[in-house]
């Protein structure tokens, strides 16, 4: 599913940046040619409105699974304050522990929640600028059409925002990479459920 | 760790898939040598393509009617758009101009602008979405295109539309499209005549599509159930187009 979803954002994001220089929000953003997917305009279109395939019954399937197996719960919750400036006070002293790949800490709870809201919010803005009338009371929550479309691209500047430091962390802990080209490392969580007895952290 | 996984490594395709991944980012970001050009994926693309027509002709909703807005809202001129700019548009005639009928229509007698001029008029004020990104609010009026079919006995139930156009640009439409109560045959903007640039004397406007389904310069309409390519699907962009 990571690797999955992975493709998806590629081809979203590098087909949007094509279809978003057509007719620039912002005067100074141009996208360069060199890593916009699609020489031309339809290109772009066509390969955002396969992709949007891709991403989206990818994601309904991770979100169903993660509520499902209650994942999400187990692993994302619950997020305490205390928890949190713990992480961020280790985390400036360098003295982070990933010893335990599948227990996050408060700040990657707090990170991996808000991009499962930015993914959803980004698919309902897309929605609502893909059919404007057709769903147009989903439109008129956002406002203008052009409101739509900001929100949308603030939701891929989000995303871009989180892949760089995902990325760049992920490359930083290379046990990690690991595991998610393995399969995950094997589970020894109390209690142990059903869910987390199989091999889960590329999901 | 690398060492103890070594051989679940070796067997595991999730491997291949980023190999994939990283091979398609590859090719994409070549300049000058795009992906989507190569015929196999032009291919898939285009089947993808067609696919989201059946989508949003499923999901069209044929009574639900567009946002409309106030008159203060109304931007004067109109936005041009074309496949060309607006120096180079050719003025249609209005004394000489004719709008021709063809295909499953029972009276295919030619309209003149002056016959067409004394049909009754609906005026919608809707938003006209490109699929550049940019829109504006405009202020069309001129016969609704549905009662038009009706009075020259066109077939309901035909599939498609066509627009054939005097600057050689043809676009079709979905006859449930042709048949919505924001759906006209505009002759003016903002209560005058329609100007040269944005269609003198006849063009369609409908609140459903993007704005290139929205032909100019009009002088025939065909009603039929052959699907022909037009200017724009032809180069890869949706044909459906709905909004």
């Amino acid at each position: 599913m990571h690797w999955t979803n992975a493709i998806a954002i590629f081809i979203m994001i590098g087909s949007g940046w094509k279809i978003y220089n057509d007719d620039v929000i912002f005067g100074w953003l141009h996208f360069p040619d060199a890593v916009v997917i699609g020489k031309w305009a339809q290109y772009g279109l066509q390969w955002h409105f396969f992709g949007m395939w891709i991403f989206v019954l990818n994601g309904v399937a991770y979100l169903a699974y993660g509520i499902a197996t209650r994942r999400f719960r187990q692993k994302l919750f619950p997020i305490s304050i205390r928890e949190l400036l713990a992480t961020v006070s280790d985390a400036l002293r360098f003295k982070l522990g990933h010893d335990d790949l599948t227990h996050y800490n408060a700040v990657q709870k707090i990170l991996y929640l808000g991009i499962i809201l930015i993914g959803i919010l980004i698919v309902i803005s897309g929605l609502a600028l893909w059919k404007p009338v057709q769903f147009s009371e989903l439109a008129a929550l956002f406002g203008s059409f052009q409101t739509i479309r900001l929100v949308h691209f603030l939701c891929m500047s989000a995303i871009v925002l989180f892949l760089l430091v995902h990325i760049a962390l992920a490359l930083l802990v290379p046990q990690s990479l690991v595991a998610m080209l393995t399969g995950g490392p094997v589970v020894r969580d109390e209690p142990m459920s059903v869910a987390d007895a199989t091999p889960t952290s590329s999901g | 760790m690398l060492a103890a996984n070594r051989e679940l490594i070796e067997t595991i395709n999730r491997r291949n898939v980023l190999r994939g991944a990283i091979s398609l980012g590859a090719l994409t970001l070549l300049t000058g040598c795009d992906v989507s050009e190569e015929e196999p994926v032009q291919k898939a693309l285009r089947a993808v393509s067609s696919w989201n027509d059946r989508v949003q002709a499923t999901i069209f909703r044929p009574d639900h009617l567009a946002p409309t807005f106030d008159v203060s809202q109304v931007v004067r001129p109109p936005r041009f758009n074309a496949h060309f700019d607006i120096e180079d548009v050719k003025p249609v005639d209005g004394a000489t101009w004719k709008l021709e009928l063809a295909g499953l229509v029972a009276d295919k007698r030619p309209w003149t602008a002056q016959q067409i001029y004394q049909l009754p008029e609906q005026e919608i004020i809707i938003r006209h979405i490109c699929v550049e990104g940019w829109d504006y609010i405009g202020q069309w009026s001129g016969p609704n295109l549905r009662s038009f079919f009706e009075r020259i006995g066109a077939d309901l139930s035909a599939k498609y539309v066509y627009f054939h156009c005097a600057d050689d640009y043809t676009e079709s439409i979905d006859m449930a499209t042709a048949l919505h109560p924001q759906t006209i045959l505009a002759t003016r903007y903002a209560n005058e005549a329609i100007t040269d640039p944005f269609g003198f004397p006849l063009r369609l406007r409908t609140s459903t599509k993007l704005g290139y389904k929205n032909a100019k310069w009009v002088k025939a309409i065909e009603v039929t159930n052959t699907f022909t390519e037009t200017f724009w699907s032809e180069q890869g962009f949706n044909w459906f187009a709905g909004i």
